[in-house]
């Protein structure tokens, strides 16, 4: 969630860094975010998927934006393929992270597989923030397990307590969600063109809801995106090189 | 049994793009169309999602204790809160709300 502050500071730190350190720095981020796993065990349960399918999400999906647009898609009505499509889409994002990572990681070929599964907002941040190779594999691997070990610890445990507390509404826990979408969203609305996705994918979730089936609107203000892009790139050459500066920063 | 299908592929789908992007060759993705399309596809959809789930109910928009809760999540957010705080003042705010409203 904070891999763009994280990518412009990677190169900027000299000399070694302790492993403590790392470890450290990896342990904060997993266990933070780990423990949000909670919201997301309440949210599922309460959306009616059941305790396996909602531990299955965390255990083979394991990226948290993907996981909470696909049960509020479900708890909507909405065809299974039209929800798996719209958490498909917003998981685009963790290729270009991988990208980044087998640069700096350098992990053998028989190994990726396997570190795939890690590869989300949080370990990219981590790792792409530390000086050297040595550090940022002791930062993804550290993040990586004891992020995925308490987000299924905690979506188990929130699953668990849902059911027990029965009606989820009643305790307000389908502001979850949003209030997640929300703080994902947040930092990502960096220049004018982003806002105006934005405002424009809003428009055209909203407007569109009473008119198509559900999950079909978001799949729709996904098209924001690029007409935002055909906009901007219509534009001056200038705005669209100013608009890119702050991922280039790295 | 749907709920299967589609826990079954979006696993799936996720996985094989987090995959995809150890392996494939850098310049595949490295064009500039493609990173800034990659960077705006969340911002659209997590800004669509966030109203939707803020103000639908089946097919209808409605304003409730929901709205309440994402209002305070924002200010939340503004004075830089942490992740799990966000998260938290908006379930108590709507929480409150209702159980002060019936």
């Amino acid at each position: 969630m904070a891999q763009q502050t994280a990518l412009a500071d990677i190169h900027d730190e000299g000399g070694p860094k302790p492993d403590s350190a790392v470890v450290r720095d990896a342990l904060g981020v997993g266990v933070a975010v780990g423990l949000s796993g909670f919201a997301f065990g309440v949210t599922s349960a309460g959306s009616g998927l059941g305790l396996l399918q909602t531990c299955a999400l965390s255990l083979l999906v394991f990226t948290g934006a993907s996981q909470f647009a696909l049960v509020g898609a479900l708890a909507a009505g909405g065809n299974p393929l039209t929800a798996a499509a719209g958490a498909f889409f917003l998981g685009v994002r963790n290729a270009f992270y991988g990208l980044r990572l087998s640069q700096v990681l350098a992990l053998p070929r028989a190994v990726r597989p396997f570190a795939a599964q890690w590869v989300i907002d949080e370990t990219t941040a981590v790792t792409l923030a530390q000086p050297t190779r040595r550090a940022a594999r002791i930062g993804f691997t550290v993040t990586g397990l004891s992020l995925y070990v308490l987000w299924n610890l905690t979506t188990l445990l929130g699953a668990l307590g849902a059911k027990a507390v029965g009606n989820t509404d009643a305790w307000g826990l389908d502001a979850a969600g949003p209030a997640v979408f929300l703080a994902l969203l947040a930092p990502m609305l960096k220049t004018t063109t982003d806002r105006a996705v934005a405002a424009l994918a809003v428009l055209l979730g909203l407007g569109l809801l009473p008119v198509l089936p559900a999950g079909v609107p978001v799949l729709v203000a996904a098209l924001a995106a690029p007409a935002a892009l055909f906009v901007s790139g219509s534009r001056s050459g200038r705005d669209r090189t100013r608009d890119e500066a702050p991922e280039e920063t790295r | 049994m749907n709920f299967w299908i589609a826990i079954g592929a979006t696993a799936l789908g996720c996985y094989a793009v987090k995959l995809a992007g150890l392996l494939v060759p850098a310049g595949v993705l490295e064009r500039p169309m493609v990173r800034r399309l990659a960077a705006l596809l969340p911002v659209a959809l997590l800004a669509a999602l966030t109203a939707q789930q803020t103000f639908a109910d089946g097919h209808a928009l409605v304003l409730d204790a929901r709205a309440a809760g994402l209002g305070a999540a924002a200010v939340a957010l503004v004075l830089r809160a942490p992740f799990l705080v966000v998260v938290g003042v908006a379930v108590l705010v709507t929480a409150g709300l209702r159980a002060v409203t019936g």
